[in-house]
């Protein structure tokens, strides 16, 4: 056993950390890393760079334009992104649909869309998730019914994250109400400017738009925008949902948060000393890092095995999100009195006026409340221990 | 033993709880929150009606002679509506430490008016590095002939902005974290050089930071204590938390009530959520949060009334240690069970849960609380 990188990912490490250091704009990690508001154009112009740099698909194998990297090598790239505070690279287009296309997708969709997909010409949204289905995704009830050259749509998907920004949306829809339900499931790719559909803003807890209900009212959607077969649509959402879970983990990104929630503790005061040197919290910051050090081991572990990441990834996803949320909540904790002053306003880069409190608190309580999603979405952690449960314990 | 109500303290609460359930829904709340001022004159005039601004002082300022037990219904029924009103600034912190230490002179001239609806309190008694203690003072009153005159940062200052008359902690000997040494003081907010910067809470309220610049106040302006203050804020801070405690308790239960709704009429799979044992055992600890918070909050209303400071300081510690874990653990669940539901500023879930952390973060937190427990022996 060694636990060692390898000197090449070492070296790796080194030329990835370079480039983030060189490349990534530093307006863009300021907001990152202070919990700024960002704008479409700051996902598109980080994507943009690593594009470039042929970095922007690593997941792609090569004759698409990907990196074909080794898992750990990916897992490298994330976590110096992730420290940094560089955006996350949005997974709809490049992670998600991306490989479906590839696999099942016609050989149109490969030339027009990947490309596109690629150099981040096309903003993509997902489209599966309804007001009634959530975590029983094959009881959705958005339909298409063929008509000559074209499908006509109609539904309602929710939770539709960045929605906003979307030009594209892949799509499951039923397109035979007579079978079994996960049978008569097909996969649309969608043009957002299509009449008929309208994007509706759903205001989280702290009152940022982040996520949207799309619906659908008799949107036209070309034949050749259907994927594969239909009917065949749940094979591959299943495909789809198996890239989702892997990179969820998030160690870099809960590193540089823990690093943040150190030096918040260092500067605020309990008792006239430093509160991280509070043994009461302290220990609870340990007991945080412990588990984010197990996790990076875990996930290592996973990504080292020569089998494809399979129903244990879920505990990468459960894990993770809980050191996520535990991270927010010791960082507001840490503020104390100064996490209850609200001003959405601040959260904007051109904002320069007096903060209340010391500037870190700022967002303090509203990140708590955002990052309640992530136990949530990419599937709830009640479906992710249903997942381990069923599959690897065989209970 | 006996945990029953009184006739009187029955109606006090199916009033309030009548009048919040109709005229104080989540669009109205809504409405009242997005308004400059942040609440509602017209709520605040029904509350004066009602008789609950003045449920805790004695008759004899203008009261009805309450214990603190009424005040725990009242709080509670606050709790269950998110009630955004200045209650607990203006009559349970304001006015117990009026209560509490003021001379006869004060009491008649604020209580009354506090129980009319006239007057609004606030009490400034945070600052920018005093996290929970009360004892950490670094803004100064310096005698100033017969008076004194104020300067510093009070931070957090709930209701700040729009109250009438500001309790002031100020250090008149002593350092910055001396137990002895501090004064309260009566502060008019439009006084000269007092500048009070409002904004909003994540919990829908509204706070202020106040900047004091060589405020001139009159020595009747002092409430208890010259330099000895500190005995009189820890006796008003414990009725206020335990006041807190209750509005947990509320917030709590419609949490509950919300939730376990939700499991059997959300759907999944064919069937309800709540018949899935993983989310009905959840669901139950989530009651058992619920119930102990309620028992702690019964003894934190009875037992802040103690002559025995430590007996106080116990209980009312244990209670706030309770509701904030029991709030966090309540909160999440709620959230997460409703699915992205919970996480929408649309439903009113999270802002039970909003309100619940920042009740934990007010007046001392769990860690600040467990503290205090241990050594009030």
């Amino acid at each position: 056993m060694d636990l060692n990188y390898t000197k090449e990912e070492q070296s790796f490490r080194e030329e990835a950390h370079g480039f983030i250091r060189d490349n990534l704009p530093k307006d863009i990690a300021d907001k990152v890393l202070h919990h700024k508001r960002l704008v479409k154009g700051d996902w598109v112009r980080w994507q943009k760079i690593l594009f470039k740099k042929g970095w922007v698909a690593p997941n792609w194998p090569k004759e698409y334009g990907g990196c074909a990297w080794s898992p750990i090598q990916q897992h490298i790239f994330d976590e110096e992104c992730g420290y940094a505070g560089a955006p996350r690279v949005m997974p709809f287009g490049l992670v998600m649909v991306a490989p479906v296309i590839m696999n099942f997708g016609s050989k149109w969709q490969k030339e027009h869309y990947l490309p596109r997909i690629l150099s981040s010409e096309d903003w993509w949204a997902q489209g599966y998730t309804e007001p009634g289905s959530g975590s029983d995704l094959a009881s959705l009830k958005m339909k298409a019914v063929r008509e000559g050259d074209l499908y006509i749509a109609n539904g309602q998907n929710t939770w539709t994250t960045l929605g906003q920004h979307a030009d594209m949306i892949f799509c499951l829809v039923r397109t035979d109400t007579t079978v079994k339900k996960q049978e008569g499931i097909s996969f649309l790719l969608i043009d957002m400017k299509s009449p008929g559909i309208t994007v509706r803003p759903i205001i989280t807890l702290d009152e940022e738009h982040e996520v949207n209900e799309v619906f659908f009212d008799n949107v036209k959607v070309p034949a050749q925008n259907l994927v594969g077969e239909e009917g065949k649509g749940w094979t591959y959402a299943k495909f789809l949902l198996g890239h989702e879970r892997t990179g969820i983990a998030r160690v870099g990104e809960s590193k540089r948060e823990l690093e943040q929630l150190k030096a918040i503790a260092g500067m605020q005061l309990r008792n006239g000393k430093p509160l991280m040197q509070d043994p009461r919290f302290r220990d609870r910051v340990s007991a945080v890092e412990v588990e984010l050090m197990a996790l990076e081991i875990t996930l290592l572990r996973v990504l080292s095995s020569r089998t494809k990441p399979g129903p244990e990834a879920s505990i990468l996803k459960i894990k993770g999100t809980d050191i996520q949320q535990a991270l927010t909540e010791l960082t507001m904790e840490a503020v104390g009195p100064y996490a209850l002053p609200f001003r959405p306003e601040t959260r904007d880069a051109a904002w320069h006026g007096e903060p209340v409190g010391p500037e870190y608190a700022g967002a303090a309580a509203a990140v708590y409340f955002n990052y309640r999603k992530t136990s949530i979405y990419g599937g709830s952690n009640e479906i992710q221990r249903n997942i381990i449960s069923q599959m690897v314990l065989g209970l | 033993m006996d945990f029953s109500f009184s006739e009187e303290q029955q109606m006090l609460r199916d009033s309030l709880q009548k009048y919040i359930g109709k005229d104080y829904g989540f669009e109205a709340r809504k409405d009242i929150i997005a308004s400059k001022q942040g609440f509602s004159d017209k709520v605040w005039a029904q509350f004066a009606e009602m008789g609950i601004l003045g449920v805790a002082f004695n008759e004899a300022h203008g009261g009805f002679g309450g214990t603190p037990v009424d005040t725990m219904l009242v709080m509670t029924e606050l709790g269950r509506g998110i009630v955004v009103e200045p209650y607990f600034s203006t009559v349970v912190l304001g006015g117990s430490l009026i209560d509490l230490g003021g001379s006869e002179a004060q009491k008649l001239a604020i209580l009354s008016e506090v129980a009319q609806g006239k007057m609004l309190l606030a009490a400034a008694l945070g600052e920018p590095n005093s996290r929970y203690e009360l004892n950490s003072v670094e803004t100064t009153a310096k005698r100033d002939g017969a008076g004194f005159v104020l300067n510093g940062h009070k931070a957090v200052v709930l209701h700040g902005e729009s109250a009438d008359k500001l309790i002031v902690s100020a250090r008149t000997a002593g350092a910055a974290r001396e137990t002895k040494g501090v004064t309260l003081f009566l502060v008019d907010r439009k006084a000269a050089g007092v500048q009070a910067t409002g904004y909003r809470t994540i919990d829908g309220m509204r706070a202020a930071e106040i900047k004091l610049a060589n405020v001139k106040v009159g020595a009747d302006s002092v409430l208890g204590e010259v330099d000895n203050a500190l005995p009189l804020l820890e006796r008003g801070a414990d009725f206020a938390v335990s006041a807190l405690c209750a509005e947990a308790v509320g917030a709590m239960e419609a949490l509950n009530a919300a939730t376990f709704d939700y499991l059997k009429t959300r759907q999944q799979f064919g069937r309800p959520i709540g018949s899935f044992q993983a989310l009905q055992h959840r669901a139950v600890d989530m009651m058992i949060h619920c119930e102990q918070s309620r028992s702690l909050s019964y003894l934190a209303a009875v037992k802040v009334q103690s002559e025995d400071a430590s007996e106080r300081k116990r209980a009312v510690s244990a209670a706030k240690i309770q509701i904030g874990r029991s709030g966090r653990t309540v909160s999440q669940e709620a959230i997460q069970m409703h699915g992205g539901m919970g996480v929408t500023n649309e439903l009113n879930v999270g802002h039970f849960a909003k309100r619940l952390a920042m009740i934990n973060l007010t007046l001392g937190d769990v860690d600040y609380h467990s503290d205090r427990f241990a050594s009030a022996k």
